[in-house]
């Protein structure tokens, strides 16, 4: 009798193991190249939510999950399809965390995740391009495009009574496409943009640069640029040679080193960025930190989002093919349900596994908008007596 | 008015920043000349030199700032000038010693010294490199500002407004004290004829009791005075980061063979050359031109070339120099 309840017992488990299986999600990010000290953070972040799902031992029959890396170069779109290739035909992923720059993950989507069906959440590829890919339902981003940005800015900038602007953008893909989709929406709500020139970073003068600009005048200078690059270097001369006093800083430019650089030089300014703070910002780090890794490094919170979605969707898909669960995520991402933060993926998967909505909000503040990227909380900040300021959020 | 304004707007954009800028690249082409001039090739590592000269200087700077010495308005880096200038001397001396002497006293081509200055650039590079690191360094301190743009605009009551920064009026200021020093070493004391007579002539000199190893010592500390003077001014002004040294050695051999390689004069008159048609060429007027034509309404920027082909004006100016007269304005040695 008692040889036959353990066979029994012994059996019960074998078949409530079958249905089990180990889902592989590659993560196809720029582990070298120019944003190389970016993608540990990301990945860390990525597996932190594959290891929480997978102690949770409650998605789909206690199926566990598992992390493959590639490297996607960021620059070299014939690299990083290569690798989403070796991980969709070699590994067997169900998904794919990445690309992690706008332009290979355009061509790793394009070459090899559409023709095999395989779905993409790109934690950090911000190109106003990828909105209008025609993805067949298999791209989604966790960050904003920066389509978003270029009208959360026009609106700021409208608000202040300021209808004429130069643009001076950091030339590479982010600074062009956020200068580029800034200078339309803004000129299609009645703004002028007297120049719309690049600056290159890592110059030692950018007096040129600012004669420029000043020549072409403006009532302000926007600023698309990086903080600790040209960007303050532009903004140094402006202020030096008296061409403009009030300026508008994108998110690459909003941080404190500004304030230390310039002090109450740039009173009277403002700026916006995504924002990040909040209590799903707030638990992400902690998690973080207790898992060995800077939850600051930028787009880990939105990698762990990315690897989150993705796991829940399969839940609610109650199947890992990505054919199926790719329907899923805007319904995870987006109300009704309960709201899921980071280290709560646990108890999102109990409320999908029985028959619940859940709406994940995680460390990035996901909200997702048609076409499957999110909507982009931004911070408005200004600058007042040599300190910045929070003014509110859009 | 409009006239002055006029005036106002291109001293602010175009004169105080080509002037200041003209004098770095001219003592940088005064260094190159003088090495090309006397010890007869050109010299790559320039450059570099600057950079290591402009980065000791930084780290006595960075000393005297923590003794708490420091020139009230003026920089501090001025103070700690002499040292960065002394072990730069003791640098180009060294590598003369162990490089350059090998091959004049095999009487190498020149081709071959400039081949092995190519080698020395690449070690100076690193060592800098090791000594202080890749970033951007900061060291200016004392006032920022000679004139502010507020205070102009105050002072006169234009509409535009002008700003002249303390480092670039010490620019101008320590280039021509340099230059009339240098000028008056040259022509009027022993040392500066014995140089110029090697110059002239290795032989003849030779033949009337010039001892030339000391020509090439005084030539190389001249030159690492220079060459330091140059980095120190260009880093204060602007901002010291190792790469932008080896950048600026391309307008630095425009200017020198502009005016001539082995003329004084003519690496001065170039260095202006280069620097105003960078500044000018990539200008856009449609501001000055506002005020001087206020009916005409251009349409555009009056810009020639946009502000990323700056670097491109030097070498066509080069090309244009090498093609046209190629001993330079100045008649200096042929390249």
């Amino acid at each position: 009798m008692k040889k036959l309840l353990l066979a029994t017992a012994a059996s019960a488990l074998i078949a409530g193991a079958a249905g089990a299986e180990e889902i592989k999600l590659g993560m196809s990010l720029g582990f070298t190249g120019p944003l190389e000290s970016m993608a540990p953070g990301m990945a860390a972040g990525a597996e932190l939510a594959m290891k929480e799902v997978s102690d949770s031992g409650l998605l789909l029959d206690g199926s566990t999950v598992v992390g493959v890396r590639g490297d996607s170069t960021c620059v070299d779109a014939a690299a990083a399809s290569a690798t989403v290739e070796r991980l969709i035909t070699a590994e067997g992923v169900k998904g794919i965390v990445g690309g992690m720059c706008s332009g290979e993950a355009i061509a790793s989507l394009e070459n090899v995740a559409k023709p095999n069906g395989i779905v993409m959440i790109s934690p950090s590829a911000t190109s106003p391009a990828l909105s209008t890919i025609e993805d067949n339902g298999l791209f989604f981003r966790t960050s904003p495009s920066d389509a978003r940005q270029g009208e959360v800015m026009t609106d700021i900038i409208l608000e202040k009574g300021i209808n004429s602007v130069a643009i001076s953008y950091t030339n590479n893909d982010y600074g062009k496409g956020l200068a580029d989709s800034f200078a339309a929406a803004y000129t299609a709500k009645g703004g002028s943009v007297t120049i719309n020139a690049p600056h290159d970073d890592g110059k030692a003068d950018y007096s040129a640069e600012v004669a420029a600009l000043s020549a072409a005048g403006g009532d302000a200078l926007v600023v698309a640029g990086y903080v600790d690059q040209g960007g303050s270097g532009v903004v140094r001369g402006a202020l030096d040679t008296g061409a403009f006093e009030t300026f508008v800083f994108p998110d690459g430019m909003v941080g404190q080193a500004l304030v230390d650089n310039f002090g109450s030089e740039i009173d009277g300014s403002f700026g916006q960025n995504p924002a990040a703070e909040g209590e799903g910002r707030e638990k992400f780090l902690e998690m973080a930190t207790a898992a060995g890794f800077d939850g600051t490094s930028a787009y880990a919170a939105e990698a762990y989002d990315a690897a989150a979605l993705m796991m829940l969707a399969m839940a609610a898909a109650k199947s890992s093919d990505p054919a199926v669960w790719k329907d899923k995520v805007m319904d995870v991402a987006n109300e009704p349900g309960e709201q899921i933060l980071p280290g709560e993926l646990a108890k999102a998967l109990e409320i999908i596994n029985g028959g619940g909505d859940v709406d994940y909000v995680g460390g990035a503040a996901i909200e997702m908008v048609e076409p499957g990227e999110t909507a982009g909380v931004y911070r408005q900040v200004e600058f007042k007596d040599g300190a910045m300021e929070v003014v509110g959020y859009r | 008015m409009d006239i002055l304004n006029a005036l106002v707007v291109f001293l602010n954009f175009v004169f105080i920043p080509a002037a200041a800028y003209g004098a770095q690249l001219a003592l940088g082409a005064l260094g190159v000349t003088l090495i090309y001039g006397i010890l007869r090739f050109s010299n790559f590592a320039h450059g570099d030199t600057m950079a290591f000269g402009a980065a000791i200087t930084i780290i006595v700077t960075w000393g005297l700032q923590s003794l708490g010495i420091s020139l009230g308005v003026l920089p501090t880096a001025l103070l700690a000038l002499p040292f960065g200038i002394a072990a730069t001397a003791l640098l180009v001396l060294g590598t003369d010693r162990v490089v350059y002497r090998f091959y004049r006293v095999q009487k190498a081509a020149p081709i071959i010294f400039v081949m092995a200055s190519v080698g020395v650039m690449f070690v100076m590079n690193g060592l800098t490199r090791l000594i202080i690191g890749v970033d951007e360094q900061r060291f200016d301190d004392g006032a920022r500002f000679v004139i502010t743009v507020r205070d102009f605009r105050e002072m006169t009551g234009l509409q535009e407004g002008l700003a002249f920064r303390t480092t670039q009026a010490l620019t101008l200021v320590i280039a021509v004290l340099v230059v009339w020093a240098l000028f008056w070493f040259l022509n009027r004391t022993k040392s500066g004829k014995a140089m110029r007579a090697y110059s002239d002539n290795e032989d003849l000199a030779l033949l009337s009791g010039i001892d030339p190893e000391k020509v090439v010592r005084m030539t190389w500390i001249i030159a690492a005075g220079l060459a330091t003077i140059a980095g120190v001014l260009y880093g204060l002004d602007k901002s010291f980061r190792p790469f932008n040294y080896f950048q600026i050695l391309l307008p630095i051999f425009a200017a020198a063979i502009v005016g001539g390689l082995g003329n004084p004069l003519g690496a001065i008159a170039g260095g202006f050359i280069v620097a105003f048609s960078e500044v000018a060429i990539t200008y856009p007027w449609v501001k000055v031109a506002g005020y001087l034509f206020p009916n005409w309404e251009p349409g555009g920027l009056l810009q020639l070339l946009g502000t990323e082909y700056k670097f491109a004006v030097s070498f066509v100016i080069l090309i244009v120099v090498l093609l046209f007269r190629p001993t330079g304005l100045f008649r200096g040695k042929s390249v």
